[in-house]
């Protein structure tokens, strides 16, 4: 556990953001991974009085603050719907009701975790992030950035029409996952993310317009094998106790086929 | 630094250190149901509701909870009477250690759906773990009431 000297609720994003500069701050979100490290913390920075835990949808976008618990988006009708229960689905064997009732949207994007069910299925959709120094970035550019001293405000899904899937392989419900693949179908393109590699998600770059799919095409079983072989050939992967790299890369064929399999 | 929060009805303004955990918080106060179990998040022994939602009281601060409603198994033994009767009469609890994690959250899970499928229970209680039983007969238990309820 974390040793904390101080414990702030900021008023304002610019107040927490000048008390985020200094090394020895942290903001907490919903404290569940920084509770399992060790350490000092001067000064805990606590986003809970900023209106951050609400989701307001336009005709254009959902906007999920960054404090919007990852339960709270799973019971979100209208996001759900737009998105086929993929989210739901993401998130439904992340431990428990009580975790999911704890953990936020912001602190599962801002981790950039490698184990992420959230990272993952949001990479497929058209999402960003909004920072409050460096404005809205693509979710897709975000998880490459390095972490700074920035504070995660919202998170921003467009209405971009599309279908979309949610795969993951676990040795047993609730645990972390061995596996995640996400696939979506917007404007004639396929975007397939695959995480817990077991390192963080990646999006499947085109090459070639493979991840072309044009509406009036359908995806065939031939198609779908190519761009499976393809995911396998191209994402790396790596070994820890949940399972080898070859086993991974071979989950890879997998969950890519089914995925894209719920897209056809 | 000081809080104020409502535990179990009672409203209670106290000076607390600000790493304080809210599992320590309601224990000093009485509220021994609530256990320390695997402490990384992951047992759902030490499960209290805040504003009435099921969270992990080892994995939030105390001073989170300041200005917010505060419930324990202690402020619940009525509703959890309906019900834990059910439990108890399938032999479902050996040791204990785990029921009143297991009953907090079958309170949330019947307040927010108080009709359940069988998958619908065993999703909602995924977050509590019993080391003696296979699950099996809190479930049995948890339909032997809706049953009863029913007709």
């Amino acid at each position: 556990m974390q040793n904390i000297r101080n414990y702030v609720r900021p008023q304002s994003l610019e107040e927490a953001y000048t008390l985020n500069q200094k090394r020895s701050s942290r903001i907490i979100g919903g404290m569940l991974w920084l509770k399992m490290g060790n350490g000092n913390i001067q000064t805990a920075i606590d986003l809970c009085d900023l209106g951050l835990d609400t989701i307001e949808e336009t005709d254009e976008q959902f906007t999920i603050g960054a404090m919007v618990s990852l339960r709270t988006l799973e019971q979100h009708e209208a996001f759900n719907a737009y998105c086929g229960g993929a989210f739901a689905l993401a998130v439904g064997d992340i431990i428990g009701v009580q975790f999911r009732n704890l953990a936020t949207i912001g602190g599962s994007l801002w981790g950039r975790f490698g184990f992420s069910d959230v990272l993952t299925v949001l990479l497929s959709m058209d999402c960003q992030v909004e920072l409050y120094h460096a404005g809205i970035v693509p979710l897709s550019e975000f998880v490459n950035m390095k972490r700074d001293r920035d504070i995660l405000v919202r998170v921003i899904v467009r209405k971009t029409p599309g279908r979309f899937a949610y795969q993951a392989m676990r040795i047993q419900r609730t645990d972390f996952p061995v596996l995640t693949c996400s696939a979506s179908r917007m404007n004639g393109q396929l975007q397939i993310a695959v995480g817990a590699r077991p390192g963080r998600a990646m999006l499947l770059p085109d090459a070639n317009g493979l991840l072309s799919a044009p509406d009036e095409q359908p995806l065939t079983p031939e198609k779908i094998e190519t761009l499976a072989g393809y995911a396998a050939d191209t994402v790396p992967t790596g070994s820890n106790l949940r399972g080898s790299s070859e086993y991974r890369t071979h989950l890879v064929r997998v969950l890519v086929s089914r995925a894209l399999g719920e897209l056809i | 630094m000081e809080i104020k929060l409502t535990l179990n009805g009672k409203v209670i303004t106290e000076e607390i250190e600000a790493d304080l955990l809210l599992i320590d918080f309601v224990r000093k106060h009485g509220c021994y149901s609530v256990k320390r179990g695997c402490e990384t998040s992951g047992c759902g022994l030490c499960t209290v509701l805040m504003d009435g939602k099921p969270v992990f009281s080892c994995s939030i601060l105390a001073a989170r909870a300041g200005g917010h409603s505060i419930q324990t198994l202690e402020g619940l033994q009525e509703e959890a009477s309906e019900f834990i009767g059910f439990i108890a009469d399938q032999g479902a609890d050996q040791c204990g250690f785990c029921n009143p994690g297991m009953v907090m959250n079958t309170i949330a899970l019947l307040r927010e759906n108080p009709d359940p499928t069988d998958d619908e229970i065993r999703a909602y209680l995924a977050g509590n773990l019993c080391r003696c039983s296979g699950y099996e007969g809190q479930l049995r238990g948890i339909r032997a009431f809706l049953d009863s309820r029913r007709s």
